[in-house]
């Protein structure tokens, strides 16, 4: 049987975070009754004129030099035509042969394995607005209303390389490229309200092949989940096509989340001719160095800088940096945390262990997490100082869930401090040796097991709070 | 002599000295309006009630000792491709004949802070696509001078409404030469101004690399003044200029000693009617009285001009028009099942015979296969054009040509469209390289106006102001009035 | 002949324009007159030259990048041919 290879390439638009919209000065705030952010330009008014923001410009330069990117500073606008009651103008204000970033590139290390992805270009260009169906979708529906809050609110499309050979490779792309356009603080990264969108481009080959075959466009993607299932099931849609003696049709397809599968859109093929030409109505943006350069000097710290410094300056795991560095939140808890605790790589195994499960658990982002990083931090050092076995942070952890109380106050009010005090301690290992002499004859024959055995005796007695490494040492010493 | 048959300058005068009030003078205007609009058909729109309650505004302010700017409480009318908050905006279509906008355009916002008034909205062929308001969904407009014959166009209600006295200053938009070709055949002054002078906020666009908005009025001085209140810098407009607005008025000064005129060979081969070679060639010769030293020049892509003109604007206005769909505004086909075929029905219905022409036209042009051949040559083409005028005015200050090869022709002629493309040859070129142009008054050819081009360098308005002005003021063209002869068949 | 009425039909549907089976003809013509016309600018040698999207050279025309009110909710649908649920109502939107 034919082995294929998958061909991947991503196209991500991102809403960027500006005040006012990309080509007028509404208002983006997202929701509200429909058309009340909206003026005589977003609404395609007859004479209205688009303006940029400089806001836009300044975000795209930001995430192009995150990106690794070439800054172009002669970009231009141009007008992409095409007809669709969202569209209010009937063609979108984009970038088409000049845009303002190319050649840029994302590393991703999936297994230990670092790869290249190569991006193509990010362009600056404006959102549609909304379609509000009278039935339950688009084409069970009699009429639609349009609103426009959002038409003219401002993108990046970025654009990559057909540089990935997975599903996996896809995700971590885009997790990756995620990071980054929270780090630079543009974009909100929210996929289910669509303010990240992925479309992706799949095609096959038969293996050694040196011509990629033809792509299906894959659109609505708006979770990672759904971008791996889409990948998988497109990939395997293909083969079958392929297999039964057919061909791939190059098309733009549809993800049905519900059913798992990628549908054919015709309609939006239907008037693939979009007549670009340069948008007279505004004037090419012609970049100096210094603006360039003060952006690359305002460069907030990377998600790839960060998990270097995470790891040099306290000692974590390449594994563990890397996934706390994946979400800027975390990594910001994570860097609010550690300053008040003893022990990094306690904080770092709190965050990945039971804090992550309990987020995923609620499903819950770590921006909403009720314990407080100074908490955390206090809670680590509990277990570090031997205040808290491990088995008992676990419990004040599970309380502080409830409510974020200070670690220490919750182990007074469970009464879960630790016994540390030598003479409780020396009171319970005589009490221990003088009920199990037979244990204490093994011990003095080189049983070792038999010390694990008295030790477990002395915890029972103790409920677990008496400090085991004293009790070990002490019974040690009694028994020697 | 009549009110109407004064000027800005001379009722500002009026006003000011308490002679006359802008009601009694904005009164004076509806009176002529009725008296000969429906021979002219020169607005689609009046406001004569809101333009009496500004009046008695600027009357008050007058009684109060106000000192108040020149246009103020002086009727004009606007070319119904300007928005105008309130006030039905229909680029004379049946696609915008109910449309009210909900804004102003720039000059607009300017035109009220001047306390000036608004008569109504003048008449123009659909979507400025044309040469001689005869597209207009509502009716053709007739030239003063002669009923039988076209205004010319795209502005031909603006530029009738001045011939006719139906209005002091009105306001245009030229993006071929639907100013300066209009005043030509009405006998008015015309200016088209340095592309980005004035904010095209607004101006319902038809090829926005080449609109630009600007006065017709009965005199120079009265374009100056209009000039001086819509240029300058407006935010809205990323195309309009940041640098500074002269007053215009400091430029009409009688002096054309040593100013060098060029004369485009170009300009005065065939196609040109003798009859009007020759009034050119008599103001030629007044300027060469008066001082002015005459070059002969060469502009030799002249005749690609009409070609490349013919693929640019078309491309641009197939994208600019294509916001009109019945979705948000305008006509709509309440028929269609579905919302594409809405769209197709509306627009299908909307738009007039010319207006579908020019939009599929411009979406051949840019479609893919085509766009190298067809629309990206035109815009080398212009490279070429523009460099021309570059090259030119390195051996003179202004350039002078016919306005149009032809005086105003009889409504009912019949041409093809492309021999009607071919007259605007004079006046296209000013707009592929974005110059200033203004047309006044130089003589008649059997009763009719014919008009005179003074092209400038780039924000150069005033040099070719004070050329206009020098020929005026030795002539007296423009103090002839229309007689409103012939007949409207209509 | 450049282009054919079948052409032409395209060329309207790419422009969501209908040209009627009664005009197809005339329309045609027109069209192909227009464009035949257009070969003149064939006799123009162009190499390297470059076009002119902009005629001012001018560039940097940026807005700050601050909220302001824009029209009201009434204003914005105060044209619509059709409203429903505070929208902009039309038509089923697939055909």
């Amino acid at each position: 049987m034919t082995k294929y290879i998958t061909v991947i390439g991503l196209e991500v638009h991102a809403e960027l975070k500006t005040k006012s919209k990309a080509f007028c000065s509404c208002s983006t705030e997202f929701g509200g009754t429909p058309n009340t952010h909206v003026c005589p330009v977003c609404l395609g008014m007859p004479g209205a004129l688009p303006s940029l923001n400089k806001q836009v410009v300044e975000f795209a330069i930001r995430v192009g030099l995150a990106l690794n990117c070439e800054i172009k500073p002669y970009n231009k606008f141009d007008r992409k035509n095409y007809f669709y009651p969202d569209l209010s103008k009937n063609y979108q204000i984009s970038q088409f042969d000049k845009p303002i970033c190319e050649h840029g590139h994302i590393d991703i290390n999936l297994d230990g394995v670092e790869k290249r992805i190569g991006i193509t270009r990010i362009h600056m260009e404006e959102d549609a607005g909304k379609l509000n169906h009278s039935g339950a979708s688009i084409s069970t529906s009699d009429s639609s209303s349009v609103d426009y809050n959002r038409a003219g609110v401002p993108l990046i499309e970025i654009v990559s390389e057909p540089d990935m050979r997975s599903a996996e490779e896809a995700r971590a792309y885009l997790e990756n490229l995620k990071a980054i356009l929270e780090y630079t603080d543009v974009c909100d990264c929210k996929m289910q309200e669509g303010s990240l969108r992925c479309d992706a481009n799949i095609s096959i080959m038969p293996e050694g092949a040196t011509e990629f075959g033809t792509r299906a466009e894959i659109k609505n993607l708006n979770s990672f989940r759904a971008l791996v299932r889409a990948i998988e099931y497109e990939v395997e849609r293909q083969k079958e096509v392929i297999e039964k003696g057919g061909k791939v049709v190059q098309e733009t397809r549809t993800w049905d989340d519900a059913n798992g599968k990628t549908l054919s859109m015709r309609s939006k093929e239907e008037a693939h001719d979009y007549r670009y030409f340069a948008e007279p109505d505004l004037v090419p943006v012609d970049l100096d160095e210094a603006w360039i350069e003060r952006v690359r000097a305002e460069l907030p710290e990377l998600p790839a800088q960060r998990q270097a410094r995470l790891m040099e300056q306290f000692g974590l795991p390449k594994y563990d940096a890397s996934i706390i560095v994946a979400s800027k939140a975390m990594a910001e808890y994570f860097d609010e945390a550690v300053k008040n605790a003893q022990d990094a790589k306690g904080v770092s195994n709190w965050l990945l262990g039971d804090v992550s499960a309990y987020l995923n658990n609620e499903g819950i982002s770590i921006s909403e997490f009720k314990v407080s990083p100074a908490h955390l931090a206090e809670l680590v050092n509990l277990t570090k100082e031997g205040v808290l076995s491990s088995k008992l942070a676990k419990k004040v952890f599970a309380e502080m869930l409830k409510e974020d109380k200070a670690p220490k106050a919750l182990v007074k009010e469970l009464g879960l401090e630790q016994v540390s005090d030598e003479g409780a301690i020396m009171k319970l290992v005589e009490e221990t040796i003088a009920e199990n002499p037979q244990s204490v004859i093994d011990f003095k024959a080189g049983k070792d097991r038999a010390i694990g055995f008295l030790v477990g005796q002395i915890m029972k007695k103790s409920k677990g709070k008496a400090n085991p490494g004293m009790v070990q040492k002490m019974l040690k010493e009694k028994m020697q | 002599m009549k009110l109407y048959e004064l000027t800005a300058h001379e009722l500002h005068d009026k006003l000011v000295n308490k002679e006359l009030s802008s009601v009694e003078l904005t009164n004076a205007l509806y009176a002529r309006i009725d008296e000969v609009e429906a021979k002219v058909n020169a607005y689609v729109t009046l406001d004569k009630e809101n333009a009496l309650l500004q009046a008695a505004k600027v009357d008050a302010k007058i009684a109060a000792g106000e000192k108040l700017p020149v246009l103020a409480g002086i009727p004009g009318g606007i070319k119904d491709n300007i928005s105008t908050l309130g006030l039905r905006t229909t680029c004379s279509s049946k696609m915008l004949s109910n449309f009210i906008p909900v804004y102003d355009a720039h000059v607009i916002e300017k035109l009220r802070a001047d306390e000036t008034i608004f008569l109504g909205k003048t008449n123009m062929d659909e979507f400025a696509m044309g040469s001689a308001t005869t597209s207009s969904y509502f009716g053709a407009t007739h030239n003063p001078w002669n009923l039988d014959c076209v205004p010319g166009g795209s502005s031909g209600g603006s530029a009738a409404a001045i011939a006719a006295g139906e209005a002091i200053w009105t306001l245009g938009s030229d993006t071929g030469g639907s100013i300066r070709q209009p005043a030509s055949y009405n006998g008015c002054v015309g200016i088209k101004p340095t592309y980005g002078r004035v904010s095209r906020y607004g101006c319902v666009a038809f090829a926005s690399s080449l609109d630009q908005i600007g006065p017709i009025t009965k005199d120079v001085t009265d374009a100056a003044i209009v000039l001086n209140t819509i240029c300058g810098k407006d935010e809205h407009d990323a195309t309009s200029l940041n640098v500074e607005v002269p007053d215009f008025t400091k430029a009409l000064v009688q002096d054309v000693k040593g100013l060098r005129i060029g004369l485009p060979k170009e300009y005065f081969g065939e196609g040109i009617d003798p009859k009007v070679k020759a009034e050119i060639e008599k103001a030629v010769k007044k300027y060469q009285e008066l001082g002015a030293e005459i070059v002969e020049i060469s502009l030799p892509h002249t005749e690609y001009a009409v070609v490349t003109y013919y693929i640019i604007a078309p491309a641009e206005a197939s994208a600019n028009l294509a916001r009109f769909d019945g979705v948000r505004y305008g006509y709509r086909n309440m028929e269609a099942k579905s919302a594409p075929e809405m769209v197709t029905m509306s627009r299908t219905e909307g738009f007039g015979a010319e207006v579908r022409r020019r939009i599929m036209l411009g979406t051949y042009v840019l479609s893919s296969g085509y766009y190298d051949a067809y629309y990206n040559k035109a815009m080398q083409i212009r490279t070429l054009i523009r460099r021309d005028f570059e090259e030119a005015f390195q051996k003179c200050d202004v350039i002078l040509t016919p306005t149009s090869p032809v005086v105003a022709y009889p409504i009912d002629g019949k041409m093809d469209p492309l021999q009607i493309y071919m007259l605007d040859v004079t006046t296209i070129p000013v707009n592929m390289a974005g110059l200033p142009g203004i047309s006044i008054p130089c003589g008649f050819v059997d009763g009719m106006p014919v008009g005179m081009q003074l092209i400038g360098k780039i924000l150069d308005e005033e040099t070719i102001l004070r050329a206009a002005y020098t020929f005026e003021q030795a002539t007296e063209y423009h103090k002839v009035f229309a007689p409103l002869g012939g007949n409207n068949n209509d | 002949m450049k282009v054919s009425a079948e052409e032409v039909k395209h060329i309207a549907q790419l422009s969501r324009l209908t040209v009627p089976e009664t005009e197809m003809q005339i329309f045609t013509e027109q069209f192909n007159q227009i464009l035949s016309y257009a070969d003149i600018m064939q006799k123009v040698d162009t190499t390297g030259i470059e076009p002119t999207p902009y005629v001012l050279p001018i560039t940097n025309a940026f807005r700050e990048d601050i909220a302001k009110p824009g029209v009201s909710h009434e204003a914005a649908l105060s044209n619509a041919p059709a409203v429903e649920n505070d929208g902009f109502k039309v038509p089923r939107v697939l055909e």
